[in-house]
């Protein structure tokens, strides 16, 4: 089982070949200005299937492909075909979640991750937790250290998933049903969390910009955490568990105090001007204290068994 | 194993919060439809929060989602 055990912080940079971060444009499809070779795995040849593919070229490259013109003409037909099933997802997953704002989630590169980690760790040296703006649109994770991104919580919960099964695996209770119990029960956590953030804030009328993503991005930091406690209890027995416990737990509920007073406690709803200081930000306060309270015990609760 | 555990709950407990009858039970509660339906800016409030809550659960689930449920739980 070879897994990032060591090489934790490595995992992260070695992911994606960062599209040019010189790019101005904030929600470009990078994979659209460079020729698509990436998602062209199939058809190594070097067939261009964003191009609309007459039938010269489909003769030219049949020099290059085969000498049989119908395996050429079988590719071409196969390749529409393939287009036409893309399309049809694309517009199905469309009507559930628009996939650019899923697309500003991932829109990270190897500094933000970096940046975004050492965060996690020890934001106590932070100065300014605003999120920046861009025209009235928030600045991609690439550019604002600030922005929430959905990379890190997704490599983070799978990477916990996986030193899970090693912890297990060291203790000789290792299955390959606990694998799936683990994820499942992880992912349960995750999403009891974000229903219950979503119906507080709706019930009592928080008017924030913060969607569903946002809410699971900040659900799923906590996953960083959850590993680096792992690791200090691997490496360092009980000691070292509740030691990096202690602080990966400060660490979690200064970070989701702070990034959440920015949205929640601050957000300016048009009826602030009647009752001001009534029970409304103290409502808030409950749920920015309560969302950071409950992050150390899930942690506690998700890795305990793990490390006797 | 969790998850459909967990989408059971949320299925079962929708369709518990769906079949709160409003004349017979939540009018007796005090937990009725607004009828004072004034104040544009003045800030909704717990209940009537939830009471819209319910409304529109119920609301919902009079068209399509009974027969998702019927579907699921009878498997």
């Amino acid at each position: 089982m070879a897994l990032p055990h060591q090489g934790y912080r490595a995992t992260k940079p070695r992911a994606r070949a960062a599209p040019p971060s010189g790019d101005p444009l904030l929600f470009d499809d990078t994979s659209s200005g460079a020729p698509p070779i990436n998602n062209q795995n199939y058809y190594e040849s070097g067939y261009n299937m964003g191009a609309a593919a007459p039938a010269g070229q489909g003769a030219s490259g049949a020099n290059n492909l085969f000498t049989d013109p119908m395996a050429s003409a079988a590719m071409m037909y196969g390749s529409s075909l393939a287009n036409q099933g893309k399309d049809m997802v694309n517009k199905e997953i469309s009507r559930f979640m628009s996939v650019n704002k899923l697309k500003y989630f991932f829109a990270v590169d190897t500094k933000y991750v970096v940046k975004k980690l050492m965060l996690l760790m020890f934001p106590y040296t932070h100065q300014d937790w605003e999120v920046r703006y861009h025209r009235d649109t928030p600045l991609t994770p690439r550019h604002d250290v600030n922005a929430p991104d959905l990379y890190i919580p997704t490599m983070a919960f799978i990477t916990y998933i996986l030193l899970a099964g090693m912890a297990l695996g060291i203790q000789k209770r290792f299955s390959p049903e606990v694998l799936g119990l683990c994820a499942s029960t992880a992912l349960v956590w995750v999403i009891i969390e974000v229903l219950v953030m979503l119906l507080s804030l709706y019930l009592l009328t928080v008017h924030t910009d913060l969607s569903t993503f946002d809410l699971v991005a900040y659900s799923g930091y906590k996953y960083v955490g959850m590993i680096f406690t792992v690791l200090c209890g691997l490496l360092f027995g009980s000691d070292g568990y509740y030691v990096a416990l202690a602080w990966s737990s400060c660490a979690l509920m200064f970070f989701i105090v702070r990034s959440l007073k920015m949205k929640i406690l601050s957000s300016l709803s048009a009826d602030s001007m009647g009752a001001g200081a009534s029970a409304k930000p103290r409502f808030r306060l409950y749920i920015t204290v309560a969302s950071a309270v409950f992050q150390p015990i899930i942690i506690y609760w998700l890795t305990a068994h793990l490390v006797r | 194993m969790a998850l459909y555990g967990l989408i059971l709950a949320a299925v079962l407990f929708t369709n518990a919060v769906a079949v709160l009858h409003e004349e017979r039970f939540l009018a007796k509660i005090g937990w009725g439809v607004d009828q004072s339906i004034g104040g544009f800016g003045e800030e909704p409030g717990v209940k009537t929060q939830l009471v819209n809550l319910i409304r529109s659960v119920r609301t919902v689930m009079r068209g399509v989602f009974i027969k998702i449920i019927y579907f699921i739980v009878s498997i």
